[in-house]
């Protein structure tokens, strides 16, 4: 278990994003209504490749942003203060359809913090959810729309996402994780 | 890199690293100043005492809108309404304070070491609004943010402070900063009030204006404070004008893209004429927005707790 597993590569990481985009497309009548946010910072990356995917299906330009939750964290007073990222939501969302996209749902606590902060840039009509692996052990009563891959793991497992980073190989792997703190919750 | 200080007492013990995660964490902090929702629960529940034993209008109005925007629940303390004009020592309002359960102090106060006394008595989070002659620390980060954000670095740049360097300090918290950060600092004013002393910081001094401004990105005025002058350290306002004054033609001979910075209050006609108080080379109004969000920082950054940053990255 301490070498990393390779749970998904580049090619499988590119069909289970394209396999998104076509469920995204079937989910919604109304493309003109869609826009994409991505998480910070694993998000981010993967909303804009949607954003692509999804442009070339509907004919049409996917507005795609940047959400950083870290200020709507509930656990800011625990744990040494998170990188804050930049928010960038270049549209307004009043009204929309937002995909949420993140890299990895496990508690469920981010995407709890995003609805949050998501919140403040206007009431979108409709919030899904897009994640390309999903790994388990939830805290809240979250579920996602879309998934690339369900991932069973322990929680001694960390997963490391690599997506869109120059000169390296996209790839998700499964590995043993050495900061494990039991009594701690987790994101 | 991640942030375990629970007080900001001072820039001098600062890394620049820990400046830069300021820096850097306050950008996305503006952003939010920008947005039509300027608030973020970042610090629900939290309560903020703002004890200003020194009179101060920006500082604490600014400290105010961070905490407001920050969703802190606040109460003010000033000078001449507290129990420390009837005779209370400045621990013990700090005790009572602290057994309502309160979470951060904001003191600024007349004596040097004000803020570094009170996180040693408390378990308050403390930061230094302005303590004496010694540091204003809040105001060197949103000046180096303000730089930073103008210029795209802050390494190698010339930065001249002028005026009361003796009595300010944001004189002192600027040097401190900016020299951490790579800055070759200089500066001038009268040999009273820039004594030599200050090479021991890293400091070009000099008594010549002209010398000082020349080569100059970022010239920084400071207020001649008469209220921390227990003497007069020159002949008259007037004759300060005449030598230290910025004005028109003297900012003529500096680098074209040369940029004046102004804590507050300016005193139009003595340090700073009021064309160019109000020209675009001026940053004095971008300091106060820019306030707001390197204080939102600190207080975010000092909020955390002592695990660390991340358990689970993914």
């Amino acid at each position: 278990m301490s070498d990393p597993t390779i749970v998904l590569n580049a090619t499988a990481i590119q069909r289970a994003l394209t396999r998104i985009a076509h469920e995204i497309n079937e989910r919604n009548d109304v493309s003109s209504d869609v826009v994409l946010v991505g998480i910070q910072s694993g998000g981010v990356p993967l909303a804009e490749r949607l954003a692509g995917l999804l442009g070339g299906i509907w004919g049409q330009p996917v507005p795609s942003g940047a959400l950083d939750v870290s200020m709507h964290r509930d656990d800011l007073d625990q744990r040494a203060a998170p990188t804050v990222h930049p928010t960038v939501i270049p549209f307004d969302v009043t009204g929309k359809t937002v995909v949420l996209v993140d890299d990895v749902l496990f508690s469920g606590r981010t995407i709890r913090a995003a609805m949050d902060a998501l919140n403040d840039f206007g009431r979108p009509q409709k919030i899904q959810l897009a994640v390309l692996v999903d790994r388990g052990h939830r805290d809240l009563p979250i579920k996602a729309d879309f998934v690339g891959k369900n991932v069973p793991t322990s929680l001694a497992q960390k997963i490391r996402v690599r997506v869109g980073e120059p000169g390296a190989e996209d790839e998700v792997a499964l590995e043993r994780n050495p900061h494990r703190l039991d009594s701690a919750a987790d994101y | 890199m991640p942030w375990h200080r629970q007080h900001l007492l001072d820039i001098e013990s600062l890394t620049a690293e820990e400046i830069l995660t300021v820096l850097d964490t306050a950008r996305a902090f503006k952003a939010v100043g920008e947005r039509a929702i300027k608030k973020v629960p970042a610090l629900r529940g939290k309560t903020v005492v703002n004890l200003f034993v020194e009179p101060s209008t920006r500082t604490r109005t600014s400290f105010e809108l961070s905490e407001q925007r920050l969703s802190a629940d606040i109460i003010n303390f000033s000078a001449d309404a507290s129990s420390l004009k009837k005779g209370e020592t400045l621990k013990d309002t700090a005790k009572n304070l602290e057994a309502l359960n309160i979470d951060f102090i904001i003191i600024r106060h007349s004596a040097a070491g004000a803020a570094h006394f009170l996180s040693r008595v408390l378990n308050a989070h403390v930061i230094n609004a302005g303590d004496g002659a010694h540091e204003h620390p809040t105001q060197a980060l949103l000046d180096a943010f303000t730089i930073r954000e103008r210029k795209g670095r802050i390494e190698g740049l010339n930065v001249t402070i002028l005026g009361d360097i003796l009595f300010s300090r944001v004189a002192r918290s600027n040097i401190w900063a900016l020299t951490k950060l790579g800055a070759k600092v200089t500066l001038c004013g009268p040999a009273t009030l820039v004594p030599r002393t200050f090479e021991a910081m890293g400091c070009r001094v000099t008594h010549h204006l002209d010398d000082a401004i020349r080569d100059a990105d970022i010239i920084h005025l400071l207020r001649i404070q008469h209220e921390r002058q227990r003497k007069t350290m020159f002949p008259s306002i007037n004759e300060y004008t005449q030598l230290f004054g910025l004005n028109k033609a003297r900012l003529a001979q500096t680098k074209p893209d040369s940029l004046i910075m102004h804590p507050g209050p300016i005193n139009r006609g003595v340090e700073i004429d009021s064309d160019i108080a109000d020209s675009d080379r001026s940053l004095i109004l971008e300091q106060v927005t820019n306030g707001i969000a390197v204080r939102m920082a600190v207080l975010f950054l000092i909020n955390g707790g002592k695990g660390p940053q991340e358990i689970i990255p993914a």
